[in-house]
């Protein structure tokens, strides 16, 4: 019985003048362009400078914030307004102004003073850039101490700790390799998660749903036929990720293909199986595409792929652990990078295994022969 | 829909980090270690879960995921900072997400430097620079600010384009555009009916949304009210002629599905400047991303919600849609075939 219902799911896949060619060619546009668009890392930043004090100091000080590689000089203003203006017209991020007088009160010992301003709309970026440019006055403000101060008085015979910082897995800080696997999840989830929902649904349209419905399949055996060719689209699509990954960005897995295989083969079931509950209850495609969107939206924006599931609130951290492809996405990453195994993966080895159960069971259940 | 997701985003959606899980490696339990373990765990950015004994429990402690980052104190810290004047901390992160990683160790530095200022202050500086810092726009650096505009130029882009991009292949598939055909309606009058009712339906959609974000998300409109409308408005013309080319060029209804619900959705959410910021992009993509309507969107609800400038300044991109909008509804009629095959 299974086997003449597959081989009627293959024909009418690849009967099909669109499928068969979206599986390759989604996949790879998505990876081959995709990764290099994502990267927050903040470099570049546009300065807009006002120096109303034009002493060697406030002169030393904007060469110091130049020189550094992050700001780039694109603005110099006479004053704050037009300054602000920059900003608006998005020609600068961040401004930098000294006061009159700063040299001044500096040498004096009261303290020169200058004010920063960041475009905090991207509020990462402005605290970055803000970050960055204190981080840098920091480091000037040593400099005209030792400059000032005879040696050896004071500052020096005060305690200091030097931090230096290690990056794990990922020395270069390089955003691709953490976006690569998470591109391949979510290709992966979109895939085997629309087609399923539009797979019934189309029968019912299309009125093939009659004769099966009328046929002696039974519903088990109907849900399985259904799941195996997403199956195997999924394993074809995440094996072109693993080839691109390798190909393109020089991206191997520090675990196991062979764990990777597994929990994909779990998740894709996962997935699947809600695609085909979708696809049970809606009676036109349009109804069925509109519902798995919504899931598939809040599944890939709760699932850490754009931003840490650690700042969060505590609910969306509740939503997010009933996320598949949160748990998934989470694997992958420890996977390629960490080298993980599955028995530190544990527990969302678990809850994949519960996700796949739960959702085909609904599947089978939820699949009526009657109207 | 859109509403559950406009409050689920807005709410979820932040890149700043918080309580970020920190593992410490403090050979000698000393007074200022403690202190800076203090520090560290009292600041919102950092949540100390666990001490470790030995350097080879880090490794282990990122496996399973315990922590991100390691405090390594070297040992006899306290002894050697204050007799020598030197003392090493290493920051140990775990860097598969890059980002995080950097603005954490950022964040612990700081957190460092402040304590050894206060090492400072028992010793005079009186030449110091003190900055004066003012976040423009977006005072305590809300999440929500940043993703309002984007997740709202996502949805209404992707639901409106795949409501019209059925809309003409539905009647292929059915059967009735050979009624419509014969009847003497031009071509531009059947696209704009289609367009009609879903334009109705987005402006229902949009206005909940906008109410959601003001009232539960607390983003304000500091600008106008009218020309966000405005701008709005367009876009979702916009959005829905991009689902009616679709709907003209494909003969199903699942490519028309399939198209604009999953093959839209990663270019907007890359390419439109929502989540990752179009400078840094390479060339080609920013050259790319021009096409992508959502992103004029996106800079133009930032510049009239968030920045309060007026419509004048957002002139660029209320003229790069109304050109869109006419190149797709050219296309569409173009591609619009009055005979049947």
């Amino acid at each position: 019985m299974l086997k003449f219902l597959l081989k009627k799911e293959f024909k009418q896949f690849l009967r099909n003048s669109f499928l068969p060619k979206m599986i390759f060619i989604f996949p790879l546009n998505v990876l081959l362009i995709f990764p290099w668009a994502a990267s927050y890392e903040i470099k570049n930043l546009n300065l807009s400078v006002i120096d109303n004090d034009h002493s060697t100091y406030s002169q030393q000080l904007i060469q110091k914030v130049i020189s550094s590689n992050y700001f780039k000089l694109t603005d110099v203003s006479p004053n704050y307004r037009q300054a602000l203006k920059s900003i608006e017209k998005n020609q600068s991020d961040i401004i930098l102004e000294i006061p009159a007088q700063f040299e001044k009160e500096l040498v004096n010992g009261q303290g020169g003073k200058v004010m920063i301003s960041a475009n905090a709309v991207n509020g990462m970026k402005g605290g970055i850039g803000m970050t960055y440019l204190s981080g840098i006055i920091v480091a000037f403000n040593k400099q005209v101490v030792d400059e000032l101060m005879p040696s050896g008085a004071g500052v020096n015979s005060t305690p200091t700790i030097l931090v230096d910082s290690q990056y794990r897995f990922n020395q270069n800080l390089n955003y691709r390799v953490f976006m690569v696997p998470a591109l391949m999840v979510m290709l992966l989830t979109m895939m085997c998660g629309f087609l399923p929902a539009i797979s019934i649904v189309f029968e019912k349209q299309l009125g093939t749903m009659e004769q099966i419905n009328v046929s002696p399949v039974p519903r088990f055996t109907f849900i399985l036929a259904k799941l195996i060719p997403f199956w195997l689209i999924g394993f074809i699509v995440i094996s072109i990720g693993f080839i691109i990954a390798w190909a393109v960005y020089g991206l191997i897995p520090a675990g196991h293909f062979s764990s990777l295989y597994m929990f994909a083969a779990i998740y894709i079931l996962g997935i699947s199986g809600l695609g085909l509950v979708v696809s049970n209850y809606a009676s036109t495609l349009q109804q069925a595409m509109f519902t798995i969107f919504f899931f598939m939206m809040l599944f890939i924006m709760l699932s850490g792929l754009y931003t840490p599931i650690d700042s969060m609130p505590e609910w969306a951290k509740w939503i997010a652990a009933f996320n598949p492809l949160k748990h998934f996405m989470f694997v992958m990453r420890s996977i390629y990078l960490k080298g993980s195994n599955p028995i530190q993966l544990m527990n969302d080895l678990l809850a994949l295994i519960g996700f796949a159960v739960f959702f085909n069971s609904w599947a089978v259940m939820s699949y009526r022969k009657k109207n | 829909m859109p509403i559950i997701q406009i409050i689920l985003f807005g709410f979820a959606l932040t890149t700043e980090v918080k309580d970020t899980q920190v593992a410490v490696l403090a050979p000698t339990n000393d007074e200022v270690s403690t202190r800076i373990i203090e520090k560290l765990n009292a600041s919102a950015y950092f949540h100390v879960v666990e001490k470790i004994h030995n350097t080879t429990d880090i490794q282990l402690v990122f496996r399973d995921a315990k922590a991100k980052l390691v405090v390594v104190f070297e040992d006899h810290f306290s002894e050697k900072l204050h007799h020598t004047g030197k003392a090493h901390i290493q920051l140990i992160a775990d860097a598969t997400d890059p980002n995080a990683a950097t603005s954490f160790t950022f964040y612990a530095s700081n957190i460092i430097a402040s304590y050894q200022q206060e090492l400072m202050a028992d010793s005079k500086n009186p030449y110091q620079i003190i900055p004066e810092v003012k976040m423009l726009y977006n005072p305590q650096m809300v999440g929500a600010f940043n993703f309002v505009p984007g997740v709202l130029g996502m949805i209404l882009i992707l639901i409106c384009a795949m409501m019209t991009s059925i809309a003409i292949v539905r009647e292929k598939e059915m059967g009735t555009m050979e009624i419509l055909l014969v009847s003497p309606m031009k071509p531009i009058y059947i696209i704009l009916s289609k367009i009609t009712p879903y334009f109705v339906l987005s402006c229902v959609n949009f206005t909940t949304t906008i109410l959601l974000s003001v009232f539960v998300l607390k983003v304000p409109i500091v600008g106008s009210l009218a020309s966000l409308i405005v701008v709005s408005l367009l876009y979702i013309f916009l959005s829905l002629s991009v689902g009616l080319l679709v709907s003209t060029l494909t003969d199903s209804q699942q490519a028309a599905m399939l198209i604009s619900g999953m093959g839209f959705m990663i270019p907007v959410m890359m390419l439109s400047g929502m989540i990752f910021p179009i400078e840094n992009m390479p060339v080609a993509l920013q050259w790319l991303s021009n096409i992508v309507p959502a992103r004029w969107y996106i800079s133009a609800v930032k510049a009239i919600m968030i920045e309060g400038l007026g419509i004048t300044s957002v002139l660029k991109e209320v003229a790069i849609m109304i050109l869109m909008i006419v190149v797709l509804i050219t296309i569409s009629l173009k591609k619009f075939k009055i005979r049947l095959e």
